[in-house]
């Protein structure tokens, strides 16, 4: 991007003045950046959806109600308010996007990756979901029905990848290990 | 407003370059830019929705040009100046040229209990929603001139209801600051086909949130 290079010094700037002004505490700044870095991520997404891979009980409160199904995992919060959570089968494969900005469940994925963010991803996702599955390497059976949820309003989705061949028994640990943040929006498949 | 920002369906782009995991960063700077941009609504001189407006108005030759977190950047400036929190002679400057007005700081002790908790945006509403799941209905074919969340490629499209989710915080109205008119909110469903037209994906439905006021009784 031409203009990065000024970003660095027009963001520190910014940030001298706020704090000089008193509206910023900068501790309050690491400690923002600490919580997404190390604390909230995808690995808490890895967590419910293999928890609904190995508790069927589970796999219900969490289509019905995700909200709640993920406050029971103990995640919630900024970004997460009003979760849905969208299940994959050999019928129908779901894709998630906000072509409007950047809308994306932060409390079980964390910060988006740049190309959620792209213009690239948002723009081609809702017409044409089958090429951009192919930029990231899956190909879907023509007999696979593709859902996009553009995600418009404060409501976020989680995508509950399909459960790959080959994992009967595997503990719930080892099941989220194997679940990448793609496959929870739906870009990616689980594979072993 | 119809902005460059409303990507859905446009053309030319690329191809989307797929990222790690463990990369959400690229710069240190876009640290500071995420942290700046959440502690400074601490001050509670705007909300979300006017944020996303001020990010989604940029000129549009700047929104297409910038990075993310440079768009987040360019939008915080104006909602500072925009609240009278920040001179732009200060932004000009670079450095604070006059001492701030009394406002409520984000303490980093209240972080992991506030992002923790978030902000719900339902709202209790006295009317019932209009529309149940699995009526058929129709977005408007509307032009505001203001904030919206109904997509241009969504308007004027015949689609299902799929959910509903209880009323929330109108962003046409809230952006503005003219109060949060809390809307019945559904999730509706279109085909491929009707967005899009015959050569699109059979296979293809897409789903938007529409407020009730997007849709056409």
């Amino acid at each position: 991007m031409g203009n990065e290079p000024e970003m660095a010094l027009r963001v520190e700037a910014l940030e001298a003045i706020l704090v000089e002004k008193g509206y910023v505490e900068p501790d309050a700044l690491d400690a923002i950046i600490a919580t997404y870095e190390r604390d909230v991520g995808p690995r808490n997404g890895a967590h419910v959806v293999a928890r609904s891979w190995t508790d069927p009980a589970y796999r219900e409160r969490l289509l019905a109600d995700a909200t709640a199904a993920i406050a029971e995992l103990g995640y919630g919060g900024r970004q997460g308010e009003h979760m849905v959570a969208v299940e994959n089968s050999a019928d129908e494969h779901h894709v998630v996007v906000c072509t409007l900005c950047s809308c994306y469940p932060w409390p079980v994925l964390g910060l988006p990756p740049t190309w959620y963010k792209s213009p690239a991803y948002r723009s081609r996702v809702v017409i044409d979901p089958r090429g951009v599955l192919a930029d990231f390497g899956v190909t879907l059976p023509d007999t696979t029905r593709i859902t996009v949820h553009d995600s418009t309003a404060e409501v976020r989705y989680l995508v509950v990848p399909r459960r790959p061949a080959g994992t009967t028994g595997w503990s719930e640990e080892r099941l989220a290990a194997i679940v990448s943040r793609d496959s929870m929006i739906g870009t990616g498949l689980v594979t072993v | 407003m119809n902005t460059v920002a409303d990507l859905g369906g446009a053309m030319g782009f690329g191809p989307v370059l797929p990222e790690p995991e463990d990369e959400v960063f690229h710069a240190e700077w876009e640290r500071r830019a995420l942290a700046l941009t959440l502690a400074a609504a601490s001050p509670g001189r705007w909300t979300i929705d006017a944020s996303r407006s001020a990010r989604e108005s940029l000129p549009p030759g700047e929104y297409l040009t910038s990075s993310y977190y440079a768009i987040w950047i360019k939008a915080l400036e104006r909602l500072l100046v925009h609240a009278g929190l920040v001179g732009s002679d200060e932004l000009a400057a670079g450095r604070s040229l006059r001492p701030g007005t009394p406002a409520r700081v984000l303490a980093a002790a209240e972080v992991p209990a506030v992002l923790a908790t978030g902000s719900r945006a339902d709202r209790p509403v006295d009317p019932p929603p209009r529309f149940a799941v699995g009526e058929q209905v129709r977005t408007r074919n509307t032009h505001p001139t203001g904030h919206t969340r109904l997509p241009r490629y969504a308007r004027g499209k015949a689609g299902v209801v799929e959910r509903v989710h209880g009323a929330h915080v109108l962003p046409d109205s809230n952006a503005h600051g003219a109060g949060e008119r809390p809307e019945w909110l559904y999730t509706v469903r279109f085909t491929g086909v009707e967005l899009w037209g015959g050569e699109a994906d059979p296979g293809l439905s897409v789903e938007i949130e529409a407020f009730e006021s997007y849709l056409a009784p």
